[in-house]
């Protein structure tokens, strides 16, 4: 079994360079990679693009690569809680891209299906569709929507092995799996590595094939966004 | 008497049947969940990829991996089920979801709808609205009648972004339930307790309309 096995986030990063167009997994802050974040942070790469659902808060997530100034361009579906965020768009110093949150994951899923672009109607009629070819089927209009061409995608799971297969957890695996799939070459940190063959085969979420580096990630916070709970 | 948030969820919850998937949305429809009559099973889907979503979890068991589509942490119930973004708008897409409820800020006597952004206002972005409101085949809108200066939400054409066209079906508001009609217009169909058809009228600027006796709401 090839060997996906690299020693940490520092190794896993370290041809990420300037102007590089990243994939970053999560929902909110539910099944992000932090502890590539941070190493993005301390390597302090920039004019990135970045592919990902939200955009963290203002400390923490994507919000401290955003702190840093090191994001071009962001397309997501979602950007709230993020005062910096705010600021830097206003301002002109960021480019952002606002798309329907069930075509970005299926831009994702294209990419990692071998297929250059999706019809949706998401969008049909409003502002989204600009500039886009719009096909008919069956009396309904259709957005054409390109898979996503992303150098890096960095994913959180759960459990992986050295073989690279991964096991999401919950509503933490959210994007993950489709970026995990999109990525030319994808990064997995995971909170608990084993050796191939401990994972059962019929429970891996994302076949290693589509996972370059894999390496357990330390020190997780999973910090909650919305702490809600119900009385008793 | 004008319907309070939790009476709009109450009435909207009456539209809901047995062994219906349904996606409720962030504000007043997230209430809908705590008016589902006895007997009535349904399974609610969260776009961030579970069907099956239970209460908030009680102090303590807070899960951080576990989350619905506003963030909060939530449970699972017996028969649940996770799956990844990509599926969970696939599933939206497919019209496997019975029913759809979420929030406005406009709508049109055309069914459009738009509920995402405010020009000259930070844009947060749509989320999972636009592939929702393009694909789902039963929307109900829970909105305000009335904007806080006393301007009608229901319009002739909304003025706001759109978020999508042609695609609500129903209206519920403090005042009135709506049926959006396939010719156009918004037909009321029952109105607030002790609310006159009169005061809909005035509160409507879209086609409002009116077909004999209008009974008012009953909400139990």
């Amino acid at each position: 079994m090839i060997n996906k096995v690299v020693s940490g986030a520092d190794a896993a990063i370290s041809d990420i360079k300037d102007g590089d167009v990243l994939m970053l997994g999560g929902f909110g802050l539910c099944g992000i990679p932090e502890n590539c974040i941070s190493a993005l942070v301390k390597k302090n790469v920039h004019n990135l693009t970045c592919i990902s659902n939200n955009a963290g808060v203002d400390d923490f997530g994507i919000g401290l690569m955003l702190k840093q100034r090191q994001v071009k361009k962001m397309i997501a579906s979602y950007v709230g809680e993020n005062a910096e965020f705010e600021r830097q768009l206003l301002s002109g110093e960021l480019e952002v891209d606002l798309i329907p949150q069930g075509t970005l994951a299926t831009r994702c899923l294209a990419a990692g299906y071998g297929m250059p672009a999706i019809f949706t109607p998401a969008g049909v009629g409003t502002e989204v569709a600009e500039g886009k070819e719009i096909r008919n089927f069956d009396g309904k209009d259709y957005l054409m929507e390109y898979a996503f061409d992303a150098d890096f995608a960095i994913v959180k799971a759960w459990k992986g092995d050295t073989a690279g297969n991964l096991v999401f957890r919950a509503t933490s695996r959210n994007f993950n799996p489709l970026m995990a799939m999109a990525g030319k070459v994808t990064i997995a940190e995971v909170e608990e590595l084993v050796d191939a063959g401990e994972l059962d085969p019929d429970h891996i979420h994302t076949p290693g094939i589509y996972v370059h580096r894999i390496f357990q990630g330390d020190g997780y916070e999973k910090r909650i966004e919305q702490r809600t709970v119900r009385k008793i | 008497m004008p319907l309070s948030k939790e009476e709009i969820a109450q009435r909207i919850a009456k539209e809901i049947k047995d062994g219906y998937y349904v996606n409720l949305g962030i504000g007043i429809p997230t209430l809908v969940a705590n008016y589902i009559p006895k007997g009535i099973n349904i399974v609610l889907q969260s776009e961030n990829g579970l069907l099956g979503m239970g209460p908030f979890p009680i102090e303590g068991s807070e899960d951080a991996d576990l989350i619905n589509a506003g963030k909060q942490t939530i449970t699972t119930l017996p028969g649940s089920s996770i799956f990844d973004s990509a599926m969970s708008f696939g599933m939206i897409r497919a019209q496997k979801v019975d029913l759809t409820i979420l929030g406005a800020m406009e709508v049109s006597e055309n069914g459009d709808i738009a509920n995402w952004k405010i020009p000259g206002k930070m844009v947060k972005g749509m989320g999972g609205a636009m592939d929702l409101v393009a694909s789902a085949k039963n929307i109900i809108v829970a909105m305000q009648h009335v904007n806080k200066a006393g301007e009608s939400k229901l319009l002739p054409t909304c003025t706001l972004p759109l978020t999508g066209v042609r695609c609500i079906k129903k209206v519920v508001t403090e005042l009135a339930v709506m049926d959006i009609l396939p010719e156009g217009g918004f037909k009321l169909v029952e109105r607030a307790a002790g609310v006159s058809i009169e005061f809909i009228q005035q509160s409507t600027l879209g086609k409002l309309v009116v077909e004999g006796d209008v009974p008012e709401m009953q909400l139990n």
